[in-house]
């Protein structure tokens, strides 16, 4: 039986090009995927057959389409298994959903006194919202330590860290900077214990493994389509039922209301109360369609995949001299960052990119961290559904090159 | 190798980047300024010693790719001695050759920066110390960023 597996790279004809004279070789996956012809063919035919807005006009267009963004919303739930499509959100992607939660249940639960708890890992998308909730409601922001090049959460200090003034704890499932997988269940379980909301940063799991948001038992997650083979500009915050409805909008305009006066306005319940004004419909369809076409290659085939290249990336690219390499070694999510004694980060990227070769170089929007492990910089290969084992050979031959010439 | 990369990394850059003169705090200096580029993480110091008008002395720290800190190294070496005003014009004929890829008037080691106008986003690689020493000048104590200019 043919596999979606066989010709994958057809879905994707991005990658058919050449780069300064060779072959494109793609591991900037982390940063954003590329997306197959199922999901641009899904939302040009949405485009040509169907698009009108939704919720609104009684005609056949605008049904269809509210169908088709009701119909994606329905999609999502299944793929992480939320217990109702109202606990669905569409938002612009991670740090929207993100903002969300620290907006809206932060301005009704946080108060003078309260923590939230991060880790060291998190990406400025699920620090910075934080930061400035607790700047307007006198709560503290802590973090979870990260040990060492390794990059584990260190959860002996967990426990002492889930203190009673601790009212939320937001952590990434995967970093995007190590490649850490942490133990999302577990995290949620300690803190559920002490009635502790859980947000889980799903942005560099959701489009690698399987993911169900009641077998990780969080209040929210948040991710972004764009990283899952989607289109850019949609994401999505899971919520709890029982807390969104709790939890006043944080942004008021059209479709949000159930009714209007002078004098003030009601609010519909969740998912419409979080999304004001004209949804990003079209998007939200190309997600349902990037859910398909994940299901159809199979979660758990695809973390094998990630997961595979990028431990067989991160042993062979141990044997360069000179580098160092940060992050578990043991299971990891799709991606190795690494970096060269006396070779900057951007430096060999430029060389990389000079081979064809896409990679991202930089602190990957983890400031803090690379400063606790007195770095500025990394290099990062990521890898998703199309990678070969052949790019990886691409990869380190041209570090081995770049390495060369720096050292003269 | 292709022409342009070639060009980007000539064997001056290499060298400064390999050997950087006049690095770390002067402790005479009377000036100083930050510099940082938020979106690749670089960040440079540069120190000076104003006699007068004149930089007696410089130096500066800091952490980045090999066009920022063979360029901040190689500024050094051309700014000492120079007054305000002299080293204002050097900048504008940097700029120009960064930017443009236009060589140099005078033969000059500035010349091998040339190449860098071929990667746009590694402009504001090679001028971030720049604008740290000339901030440093004015004596405004303004960090640079270069968010806040153009190049």
């Amino acid at each position: 039986m043919p596999s979606p597996w066989d010709n994958i790279r057809d879905q994707f004809p991005i990658l058919d090009q050449k780069v300064n004279g060779h072959p494109l070789v793609y591991l900037d996956n982390a940063a954003t995927t590329q997306k197959p012809l199922a999901v641009t063919r899904a939302l040009d035919r949405f485009y040509a057959n169907d698009n009108a807005n939704v919720h609104r006009g009684l005609h056949a267009l605008s049904m269809r389409s509210t169908d088709g963004y009701e119909g994606a919303r329905a999609r999502v739930q299944a793929f992480v298994n939320a217990e109702a499509p109202e606990e669905i959100i569409f938002t612009r992607g991670t740090t929207e959903s993100i903002n969300l939660v620290a907006a809206s249940w932060g301005s009704a639960n946080l108060r003078k006194g309260d923590v939230v708890l991060l880790t060291e890992m998190e990406h400025h998308s699920n620090l910075v919202p934080w930061q400035m909730a607790a700047q307007r409601t006198g709560a503290t922001v802590r973090y979870v330590p990260v040990t060492g090049d390794q990059g584990l959460l260190d959860l002996g200090a967990l426990d002492k860290l889930l203190t009673p003034e601790v009212k939320l704890f937001a952590f990434t499932h995967v970093s995007n900077t190590l490649g850490t997988i942490n133990p999302a269940a577990d995290l949620c379980a300690r803190a559920r214990k002490l009635g502790i909301v859980t947000v889980v940063d799903a942005a560099q799991s959701i489009g690698h493994m399987p993911l169900d948001v009641r077998a990780i038992g969080c209040d929210f997650l948040a991710f972004s389509g764009h990283k899952m083979a989607s289109v850019t500009g949609i994401g999505v915050l899971y919520g709890r039922r029982a807390l969104l409805d709790a939890m006043p909008p944080w942004q008021g305009g059209g479709g949000m209301i159930s009714s209007v006066d002078f004098s003030g306005s009601r609010w519909k319940p969740s998912p419409e109360r979080f999304e004001a004004g004209t949804p990003n419909f079209a998007d939200a369809i190309a997600l349902g369609a990037s859910c398909d076409f994940l299901d159809l290659l199979g979660r758990e085939q695809i973390r094998l995949h990630d997961g595979g290249l990028a431990k067989e990336a991160r042993d062979r690219l141990a044997e360069l001299p000179g580098i160092r390499i940060i992050g578990p070694d043991g299971e990891r999510g799709g991606l190795v960052s690494f970096a060269f004694e006396g070779v900057h980060a951007h430096d060999v990227v430029t060389f990389a990119d000079e081979d064809g070769i896409a990679l991202r170089g930089g602190h990957h929007c983890n400031q803090p961290l690379m400063k606790k492990l007195g770095l500025t910089s990394t290099v990062r290969a990521s890898f998703y559904v199309y990678n070969e084992r052949r790019e990886i050979d691409a990869l380190v031959a041209s570090m081995a090159r770049t390495i060369k010439f720096f050292a003269g | 190798m292709s022409a342009d990369l070639s060009d980007l990394y000539q064997n001056v850059i290499l060298d400064h980047n390999r050997r950087p003169r006049n690095r770390g705090r002067i402790p005479t200096a009377n000036r100083s300024a930050h510099g940082d580029n938020p979106s690749c993480g670089d960040q440079c110091d540069v120190f000076l010693r104003l006699d007068g008008d004149r930089i007696a002395e410089i130096s500066f720290d800091g952490s980045g790719c090999a066009i920022s800190q063979a360029s901040a190294s190689l500024m050094t070496t051309q700014l000492k001695g120079k007054t305000t005003a002299e080293a204002e014009n050097l900048y504008k004929e940097f700029h120009e050759i960064v930017t443009t890829g236009k060589e140099p008037e005078e033969i000059s080691d500035l010349g091998a920066f040339a190449g860098v106008h071929a990667f746009p986003a590694r402009i504001k690689c090679a001028t971030l110390s720049w604008h740290a020493a000339l901030n440093a000048l004015r004596g405004d104590g303004a960090p640079a960023t270069t968010e806040s200019h153009k190049d």
